[in-house]
């Protein structure tokens, strides 16, 4: 099953102009006005809201969210977390699309859809399984008890349900990406002379660079926004395992409305950057990407 | 783990790149502790409760209730998000406009606003007294803490899957096809439905599936609009941190293992579709 | 040169990942360190005692500590206990959820009511009613909670104390009038039916009602009535105490095992301490809360808590095993009445 068939990257403007069969130019602005209204309306507005609400009181009262000492520690918490999984699904992400787009084995359908299932996985159950395991109620938890080590409820904990929602990430670019280019550059490379690793970095690594770059910001979105998965084996202890939207939501539970969507315009606007960057890689780079069925 | 590569010469075709042992190790290495070893723990203690369990757990009437709105409303959202994914996938495809660029970028912002950040904003939005509850409460909706309100954020955060999986498709259209069929005399309509619309059918079903099964899953989002209330707008992901919250590990898992058994059922749905749609169609 | 960039880039994480385990390896920490794991609506109230606590401490032993606190619904916090969460002192709603780590980790000892003044309890509270601005609905008593047209927000009694104690307060009511459990039973099903709105802890509830607009009675703490009326403007809301209700005790614990583990056995069992002192007392007056010593707070703070007549549950229900059981167990009376009720 060659994923790579499933979005072939011709994500280039199609040629415009005046199509012989097309809709009415009357058909062609109701359906546009539709478009544009309704993802206005379940779209931008709520992120609007975000900005709206986080200014509702004044600049000041916007910037005394981040004079909290509790806010910055979760700013630090979630960059911590994020430079930990991002980098390990990128290794991750590198060997198995390598694994996956060179050779040809049997039981690479299976092996796709296993890495593809935490994205349908729900955010509640891939903290509840963390806790399972290592909950001192789970599977390990009395033997790492006695060994002194603490998982859940602490960076471990965090980073790994953060890892396990990110996981299909990097992978699910690479994938089509490397099957497109097929193996043709690395065999020459290799009959060359060039070692395997050599052949790697000179040659499959430049040709997937913008691919890598595009899945590592999906990547670091999603690590530094997830919020189920998270708060299920985080233990929401003030100053020490808060991320940034665990601490959104705490100060909205506080009633400090403005505070909590002053620090939730911190993601909206990550994420605000990163739709810009995508944006930028998909115009400049769309024929170095792979299109793949889930970003 | 059990499964390195041990059979790595017989099950895999000869090939002159070197590197397979290590990263098809890695790769296996990393999916099972990450991933199938925490989920084959799930579903060790819920089969604790052994299937008559795990059924009476899925029988009790709050948590049938729970699964049926979450697997309902999901189903209603998905549908909508795939039909108007589908328009704007076609008029960001087919159609030039100023801000064209802008409204594609913007498609993909529920993907990467984070969940609680898009629930409170949500709530802030759709309550009784926000800028759109007010309109629709004068009209007799109510769509903070109802059903409505997990519709509206399912719609919200399915809609980038649903757009995505078609949009290249759209673009890949043969037009001469198109042409022809308008050269032959067909009608726009006889032409969209009869030669346009049938390649895409398998694009719009995983991009349905998708959005569904992210829908039945989500919980940041939901939780702050829903209401919560047992029967009326209870959502599963919920019920499983209830369950957490009253010290029942096994219901928990067994919730879990049931969405978990779903989601799987609903990737396998998705590669079920290309297959046909590749024999079907030729392409994906 | 772009491999260069690459193995630059490359580097760069590699860089970033090994500070940021260094920092998490290393906790700039040379300081004790106490983690009081309490309910929700106590934020502020901690907010307070532990800044004074550790100015006490510091004066004491000259020593500096650090005491944070986590909140959320009681049910959840006590699960995050059980899981693992390194709890020096935990601070919850409702004696039920002590019992529920004390029987499931046996990190607290089974006894640990016996432990400390007046049954674990430094301070208590009950439930009082808050009502938009002149009572539009004229709810007075809790009878009036079933009219039909009465919206009631409460949060949902499985996962948040507060919610049991309303409950509990209502079927502590009822059962008061003519001493029919059955009768009880029905009553509270019938302001259950009231409620549009079920979150899952005490501070969820009073955003629904108070920031959304929802509902017309919300039956909460005490004290956190009066933080609506200051975080929410007095302008706004009224508070309505009923004649009757719910003597509720929030107790509190030392999680011993995780104190022997930590060597800050001396120190949590200090805070604990702490919170029988004169201070302290005051500082919960000061929150609305009822102090368990009248004498140590301020006047004028307990001017503010007016007279009601409070029952125990325990009088009518018997032992906490039983009441929890009986009302919020699988199969209990709540999943008796939401099954009945939707």
């Amino acid at each position: 099953m060659s994923e790579s068939e499933i979005f072939s990257p011709t994500f280039a403007p199609t040629t415009r102009g005046e199509p012989v069969a097309s809709e009415g130019t009357g058909t062609r602005i109701v359906l546009i006005g539709i478009a544009i209204a309704f993802l206005a309306l379940f779209l931008v507005l709520p992120l609007i809201a975000v900005f709206t609400q986080a200014f509702s009181k004044g600049i000041e009262a916007f910037l005394a969210a981040f004079r909290e000492p509790d806010a910055w520690s979760a700013i630090r918490l979630t960059l911590t977390v994020a430079a930990i999984a991002v980098p390990f699904n990128v290794v991750f992400g590198l060997a198995a699309s390598w694994a996956i787009a060179k050779f040809e084995f049997s039981g690479k359908a299976l092996l796709i859809t296993l890495i593809d299932l935490p994205f349908s996985v729900s955010p509640v159950v891939s903290g509840l399984i963390y806790v399972l395991l290592f909950g001192s109620q789970g599977l390990f938890g009395t033997w790492l008890m006695d060994h002194g080590i603490q998982i859940l409820f602490a960076l471990p904990g965090i980073v790994l349900a953060t890892v396990f929602v990110t996981f299909p990430f990097v992978a699910r670019e690479l994938i089509p990406l490397m099957q497109e280019q097929g193996s043709s550059e690395e065999e020459a490379a290799l009959t060359l002379g060039a070692s395997g690793l050599h052949a790697f970095r000179t040659v499959t690594l430049p040709n997937i660079r913008w691919g890598l770059l595009y899945s590592v910001l999906l990547c670091n979105a999603r690590a530094m926004g997830e919020f189920g998965a998270v708060s299920v084996v985080s233990g929401h202890i003030r100053g020490l395992t808060n991320t940034i939207p665990l601490h959104v939501e705490i100060l909205y539970n506080e009633y400090n409305f403005v505070a909590s969507f002053a620090v939730a315009t911190l993601l909206a606007v990550l994420a605000l950057i990163t739709l810009v960057l995508k944006s930028i890689l998909e115009w400049r780079f769309a024929g170095e990407l792979a299109h793949g069925r889930a970003h | 783990m059990a499964k390195t590569p041990r059979r790595t010469w017989t099950f895999r075709r000869p090939s002159v790149i070197p590197g397979f042992g290590l990263s098809f190790g890695y790769t296996l290495t990393c999916l099972g502790l990450i991933v199938l070893l925490p989920l084959a723990g799930l579903v060790a203690k819920a089969s604790g409760l052994g299937i008559s369990g795990i059924w009476e757990v899925a029988t009790d009437p709050r948590v049938s209730s729970a699964l049926r709105i979450s697997f309902g409303v999901s189903a209603v959202a998905a549908l909508v998000a795939s039909s108007f994914g589908f328009l704007v996938a076609w008029v960001l495809t087919r159609y030039d406009f100023p801000g064209r660029k802008l409204v594609d970028a913007a498609v993909d912002l529920p993907f990467a606003l984070p969940t609680a950040v898009a629930g409170i904003a949500l709530a802030s939005l759709y309550a009784p007294d926000g800028f759109l509850g007010a309109p629709l409460a004068r009209l007799g909706i109510q769509a903070a803490y109802t059903p409505v309100g997990i519709f509206i954020a399912m719609v919200f955060i399915g809609l980038p899957f649903a757009v995505r999986t078609v949009q290249p498709l759209i673009a890949e259209i043969d037009k001469e096809i198109e042409e022809a069929s308008a050269t032959l005399g067909a009608s726009r309509f006889a032409t969209l439905t009869k030669v346009v619309l049938p390649p895409l059918i398998p694009a719009v079903l995983t991009g349905f599936a998708m959005a569904f099964a992210r829908g039945v899953g989500e919980y940041g989002s939901i939780i702050f609009i829903a209401g919560n209330l047992p029967y009326v707008s209870e959502i599963a992901p919920l019920l499983i941190v209830i369950k957490l919250s009253e010290f029942d590990y096994g219901g928990a898992a067994a919730i879990a293992t049931i969405m978990l058994g779903i989601s799987f059922l609903t990737l396998l749905a998705i590669n079920l579709i290309q297959a046909w749609s590749r024999r079907r169609f030729g392409y994906v | 040169m772009k491999n260069g960039a690459v193995r630059k880039r490359a580097f760069g994480l590699s860089m970033l990942v090994g500070a940021s385990l260094l920092t998490c390896l290393v906790p700039a920490r040379a300081e004790t360190a106490l983690l009081n794991v309490s309910y929700d609506p106590t934020r502020e109230l901690y907010r307070d005692i532990n800044t004074v606590f550790a100015e006490e401490w510091k004066a004491k032993t000259g020593e500096a500590i650090t005491v944070r606190a986590s909140h959320g619904g009681s049910g959840a916090q006590a699960r995050t206990v059980i899981d693992g969460v390194d709890a020096d002192v935990v601070t919850l709603g409702i004696p039920s959820d002590i019992d529920a780590i004390a029987k499931l980790t046996h990190k607290i000892p089974d006894d640990w009511r016996t432990k400390l003044p007046n049954e674990a309890t430094p301070y208590t509270s009950t439930v009082v009613f808050l009502v938009r601005k002149g009572n539009p609905k004229g709810v007075k008593d809790w009878a009036d909670l079933t009219k039909p047209d009465v919206k009631v927000i409460t949060p949902n009694p499985k996962t948040s104390a507060g919610g049991r104690w309303n409950f509990l307060a209502a079927w502590g009511y009822a059962y008061g009038q003519d001493k029919d459990a059955a009768k009880a039973d029905a009553f509270v099903g019938q302001i259950y039916k009231n409620v549009p709105v079920l979150d899952t802890g005490a501070r969820g509830s009073t955003v629904t009602f108070a920031q959304r607009g929802l509902g017309d009675v919300l039956p909460t703490w005490e004290n956190e009535a009066y933080l609506v009326l200051q975080e929410f403007g007095a302008e706004k809301f009224d508070i309505v105490s009923p004649p009757t209700s719910i003597y509720a005790e929030p107790p509190v614990a030392l999680v011993a095992a995780n104190t022997e583990r930590k060597g800050t056995t001396k120190a949590a069992q200090a805070y604990l301490d702490f919170l029988y002192s004169d201070r302290a007392q005051a500082i919960f007056a000061k929150h609305h809360y009822r102090p368990i010593r009248r004498e140590a707070a301020a006047p004028a703070d307990l001017a503010q808590l007016p007279e009601i007549k409070l029952f125990k549950i325990e009088e009518y229900q018997g032992s906490w095993d039983e009441i929890q059981k009986r009302n919020f167990d699988a199969g209990g009376l709540f999943d008796r009445l939401s099954r009945a009720g939707r």
